[in-house]
């Protein structure tokens, strides 16, 4: 029997196999890579960034992008911190405020972008300047956030034996995760997300409602970004208005990694789920290697990114 | 009538200039002081002389319909290639390529690099289709890693009075940068406009279908642009590494391809590509520079620049677009 | 009373007449053709049926209620569904998503993916088409996903199909398939309109056809009443009698310049053999769609050609197939395509740089144009061709589509080609830059420049044309010279088209 593999599916199975031969080539040069508490960290060290990423892959599934993400994660925190500690604000209470922001935020990028046919990068550049500008203004210093209510967050963390629990952030972020691949996969807005990638002309034909889901991307990815910036929070306890500077590179670079088309159409919540973890797996075994510096992460997404961007270049029809 | 686009930016500059001359004391004030000229506007030309660089090149780009989102991350590269060079040391990286001794060289070197980076932006654009905007994203991701590669991850200092000379220096009481700039606009535009090329660049970014029709090469013309745009960057890298005789891969060129872009848009060229103006760009660079200088003097926090730059990038892609343009008159219907 | 009934469509854009007085009507079970060549106001119709335009007078009945489509969603819920030749639908999701996407069965807005493909199944079943819905839909061919745009139309309640050349890219096989399909829907009491400009699809598949020409409905026939030649003539707007006789000089075979040996694509031409000798005008003719253009593309290479080659006898080049325009220019070939705003004008830049940009292309980017040859050549081209501009400084845009046109041919003149490919020079531009155009290719002719010449206008092609090549349905069908070269003959080959 010979197993016929669909065009599209080739990327989505190309991460996975990078996924397992990066995985399975670093379990066996390192000591201790196997364990159970470093696939944990997979999920707790990044858990901003992938729920940012989970946002940017329904604004990439449609054929835009979201340069403001970072900025936004970074503005999060510093504010939250802010209304938290100066203000009085209980965290809840900064923590809603703060969505609401990215979600307006985004909305607005939305509403540019698809009202006046404005180029997403362009848009979503001044969102990234906004957003920074923002946070800068309002402290250019790292402010400390306690409050007891973090502690009650941080003790919710989910027991997998042997001492290792999964923490409370990587449980939001597998919490976003899930929600992602059930909005994607199995509501109508999903599915109109798909066909705007697929066709934005087609989908309008066929009556779908192209314009509210453009806009409901962009607000989806600025609520993810805010969203993000909240787990930074509680993960660090601290706001910090430069936090998140090149975030929005490494959540596309998880995206495309992930098997999901910049051009818009293919691609999965899934194989950004997957993506993030070879950009994780590649930073911890530069970390076990010991003698590797930081920066060889940012060359092996890069090459990764040209491979996948060629990749898909080579699948796509030619004219 | 039509306006010329460059006039808006003169324009506005103009006005920024006229509210400075009433509100900012000492706004125009220019004294020679140690044979070099000091004083807020000299202050301004000088420090817009990056981003002015990386709008020269950008323009090209932009002109052909294109985007080049990688020079701050170029910059970064040329500014480490440059540095690691000059401090020589035989046990870092490229500590084979000994040519401290010649600054000439060393300088050389890093626009090799930059142009080369171009160069790859280009093939990924012009020969393989990419989009812009994801070819170039791939070295806006890695190029830093490439640059803490060169430096390995430090801040490479370096003691060169002569490669300092280039940031710092002056030539005949102007400040080397501005000088810098002045000789990169002239040869880019009479790389562009006394050869064809400025007219291939257009016809590709104006109608890239009729421009193959045509017989016009454009596959090489886009090699090119992007070349030129690495290069530039290169040139920008090396004068930010020489003013603080240092390379910091970081933050090197961090974010200054958005302002590059901005700078281009503000200076009248169309993003959709076609007609560009070099001139408008460099007028488009001091623009942005004095806005951030008359908010910094005006003791408005320094991050409002960001706001205020956000605004203005919206503000000018609203008003180049077709969209907004077409709803503003009166809704009539266009024929099939 | 007719299913579909719409009478009296006035439809004015700036500058033109698209719809002038025009009705269609189409009982239920019928398949209408609509046929008609360029700007005869097809398209306007259908999009005033569709609800893309709005008619400026007229009305459009559907089943004696008169309707008023706002949109083609719109039209899509009054009944009147449209298949687009570009397939309209998005090849990344699966074919069952594609028929259900918009009405898909949900529940507490979960998509019942099960239930959701057994509903598309029951679709295709019913029009007994044997499809894996699961697949996505681009492992499809062009011609299936006609098929499923066509399942998904019929799937929402559609009574009127209009379908717009659905068949334009289709193969023999493919078309047959398609026909099946309609015939089933025909049968189910479904009112088609059948867009085309194949002559055999229509006769094969239409009980009727309707004839528009220049904005105004020419008539209605039934397909058995009709035949070939008369319903070519109806589309051209000449009758059959009345046909002028073209005096040509006596037709002496001169030197031959180009040969075309069995260049040819799949898909887009078959095999083609000619020879174009020096100093003649070698015209196309062809209904619409008939690959014309096609022809003119594989010999310029901006087609690629995956079968013959050309031999240019001037530069000694043997079986050379083109694989770029540049390759083509550098045989001393140049081309002027038909659609001048997508594929020959700059807009933004001036009317001397368009005119310019070949001979510079040609020169390459290190050698520029000195600015007073550049000058001169303008000023000459612009004198020769009588373009109207007080200014070559100005953009081209202000100039009128005859100059426009004129500015593209003038830019292939100053870089003097043997052999100037024309596709449709003349189409959409004033009458009186039309002549100067022809009476310049027959002066350059008799100067030794070669032409291949196309226009949707027979008389035009047979008044400047030496000798003929006929196509038909992507197809080179004959070629006429001497006495041969006339509108009665060129038809008759068309309509017969037999190589």
């Amino acid at each position: 029997m010979t197993v016929r593999i669909a065009r599209q599916n080739v990327p989505a199975l190309a991460t996975l196999a990078v996924l397992v031969v990066l995985y399975v080539a670093a379990g066996l040069t390192f000591d201790g890579f196997f364990s159970l508490r470093v696939l944990v960290n997979f999920f707790g060290d990044n858990a901003f960034l992938g729920i940012v990423a989970v946002g940017v892959t329904f604004v990439i599934l449609t054929g835009g992008i979201d340069l403001s993400v970072g900025a936004v994660v970074g503005c999060t925190t510093i504010c939250s911190a802010v209304l938290i500690e100066r203000q009085g604000f209980h965290p809840l209470a900064a923590f809603g405020a703060m969505l609401l922001a990215g979600t307006l935020l985004g909305t607005a990028h939305g509403v540019l972008i698809h009202r006046f046919n404005l180029q997403p990068f362009l848009v979503t550049l001044a969102g990234l300047f906004l957003a920074r500008g923002v946070g800068l203004w309002v402290s250019t210093e790292s402010v400390q956030a306690d409050h007891p209510f973090f502690k009650t967050l941080s003790a919710s963390k989910l027991p997998l034996g042997d001492g290792v629990f999964l923490p409370f952030g990587a449980l939001m972020f597998l919490v976003v995760f899930a929600v992602g691949v059930y909005i994607a996969s199995s509501t109508r807005f999903g599915r109109t997300v798909y066909a705007i990638g697929g066709s934005e002309q087609s989908a309008h034909l066929m009556g779908l409602d192209v314009a509210r889901t453009k806009v409901a991307v962009y607000a989806l990815s600025g609520f993810c970004s805010a969203l993000g910036g909240v787990a930074l929070v509680v993960y660090t306890s601290a706001g910090n208005a430069i936090n998140g500077t090149g975030l929005e590179l490494d959540a596309i670079a998880a995206v495309v990694i992930g098997g999901t088309l910049l051009t818009g159409g293919y691609g999965s919540v899934v194989g950004t789920l997957f993506g993030l973890l070879i950009l994780s797996v590649i930073q911890t075994a530069i970390i076990f290697e010991g003698s590797l510096s930081s920066w060889w992460a940012k060359i092996v997404t890069g090459v990764l990114l040209l491979a996948f961007i060629l990749l898909q270049r080579a699948l796509q029809p030619r004219q | 009538m039509k306006v010329h686009p460059i006039a808006y930016s003169v324009a506005a500059l103009a006005l920024l200039l006229l509210f400075n001359a009433f509100f900012t004391d000492g706004f125009f004030a220019i004294e020679l002081r140690d044979g070099r000229f000091y004083g807020s506007l000299v202050d301004v030309l000088n420090r817009a002389a990056p981003v002015m660089l990386l709008s020269l090149g950008m323009t090209l780009v932009i002109a052909t319909r294109g985007v080049d989102l990688s020079v701050g991350a170029v910059m970064a590269i040329a500014g480490a290639v440059a540095a690691v060079l000059a401090n020589g040391d035989p046990g870092k990286a490229l500590g084979w390529l000994q040519v401290s001794h010649s600054v000439p060289l060393v300088v050389l070197c890093a626009l090799g690099v930059a142009t080369l980076a171009g160069v790859f932006n280009g093939v990924l654009v012009g020969r393989f289709g990419v989009q812009p905007i994801v070819a170039t994203l791939i070295l806006m991701v890695a190029g830093r890693g490439v640059a803490q590669l060169v430096t390995e991850g430090q801040i490479v200092l370096f003691e060169n009075p002569s490669l300092e000379l280039l940031a710092n220096g002056s030539v005949a009481a102007v400040p080397t940068p501005v000088v810098i700039v002045a000789l990169a606009f002239v040869t880019v535009a009479v790389l562009v406009r006394k050869t064809a090329l400025g007219l291939f660049i257009e016809a590709v970014g104006s109608n890239a279908k009729a421009a193959r029709l045509a017989g016009v090469a454009s596959a090489g013309v886009v090699i090119a642009v992007y070349a030129v745009s690495g290069l530039m960057a290169g040139v920008a890298g090396v004068i930010a590494c020489a003013n603080i005789s240092a390379a910091d891969s970081g933050t090197t060129g961090l974010y200054l391809e958005l302002d590059a872009i901005l700078a281009v848009a503000v200076g009248g060229t169309s993003l959709a590509g076609g007609r560009f103006s070099l001139a408008g760009s460099l007028v488009g660079a001091v623009l942005m520079q004095a806005l951030t200088t008359t908010i910094l003097t005006r003791g408005v926090s320094p991050h409002a620049t960001l706001v205020a730059k956000a605004l203005i990038i919206v503000a000018v892609i609203l008003l180049q677009s077709p969209a907004l343009r077409a709803s503003l008159r009166a809704p009539k219907e266009q024929a099939a | 009373m007719p299913l579909l009934q719409m009478s009296g469509v006035r439809k004015a854009f700036p500058g033109v007449l698209a719809l002038d007085n025009v009705s269609l009507s189409v009982e239920r079970g019928e398949v209408r053709a609509l046929m008609g060549e360029n700007g005869a106001g097809k398209s306007t119709l259908i999009k005033v049926l569709t609800g893309v335009h709005q008619p400026d007078s007229g009305s459009i009945a559907l089943d004696g209620a008169v309707i008023r489509p706002r949109s083609p969603i719109h039209a899509q819920e009054l009944g009147v569904s449209t298949v687009y030749q570009e397939v309209n639908l998005l090849p990344n999701l699966s074919v069952a998503e594609n028929v259900c996407l918009g009405a898909e069965p949900r529940r507490f807005g979960r998509i019942q993916r099960r239930e959701m493909n057994e509903h598309a199944r029951a679709a295709m079943r019913r029009l007994d088409l044997d499809l894996n819905v699961t697949l996505p839909l681009s492992e499809y061919s062009t011609a299936v996903q006609q098929l499923v745009a066509i399942a998904r139309a019929v799937d929402r309640e559609c009574r009127v199909l209009v379908l717009d050349e659905p068949t334009s890219s289709l193969d023999k096989n493919e078309v047959e398939q398609l026909f099946s399909l309609l015939r089933h829907l025909r049968d189910q009491g479904v009112a088609v309109v059948f867009v085309t400009h194949f002559l055999d699809q229509a006769y094969s598949i239409a009980d009727s056809v309707t004839v528009l020409r220049n904005g105004r409905k020419i008539g209605d026939w039934k397909t058995t009443e009709l035949s070939k030649q008369e319903l070519v003539a109806h589309m051209l707007g000449r009758s059959l009698e009345e046909m002028p006789q073209v005096e040509h000089e006596d037709y002496v075979e001169c030197e031959p310049m180009f040969h075309v040996v069995g260049l040819g694509r799949r898909n887009v031409l078959d095999p083609a053999s000619f020879t174009i000798y020096r100093g003649e005008t070698l015209g196309l003719a062809g209904l619409l769609g008939s690959g014309r253009t096609e022809t003119m593309k594989l010999i310029f290479g901006a087609i690629a050609g995956d079968c013959g080659s050309m031999t240019v006898l001037a530069t000694g080049t043997r079986d050379i197939r083109p694989r770029s325009p540049r390759d083509a220019m550098r045989l001393g070939i140049g081309f002027c395509p038909e659609d001048r705003k997508e594929e020959a004008v700059f807009p933004g830049m001036s009317i001397a740089e368009n005119m310019l940009v070949v001979i510079q292309a040609k020169r390459g980017w290190l050698r520029p144009l000195p600015k007073r040859k550049a000058a001169a050549i303008v000023e000459e081209q612009v004198a020769k061709l009588q373009i109207r501009t007080p200014d070559s400084h100005r953009p081209i845009e202000n100039l009128s589509g005859g100059n426009q046109q004129k500015v593209v041919l003038s830019r292939w003149l100053a870089a003097q080609p043997s052999l100037l490919l024309l596709d449709e020079p003349t189409r959409g531009i004033d009458i009186g830059s039309k002549f100067e155009i022809r009476r310049l290719i027959t002066d350059l002719a008799k100067g030794g420049v070669s032409f291949l010449f196309s226009s949707s206008e027979l008389e035009e092609v047979v008044h400047t044309c030496d000798r003929v090549v006929v196509l038909r349905d992507r197809k080179m069908v004959g070629e006429l010279h001497g006495a041969d070269v006339n509108e009665k003959r060129v038809m008759e080959q068309i309509a017969k088209g037999e190589a």
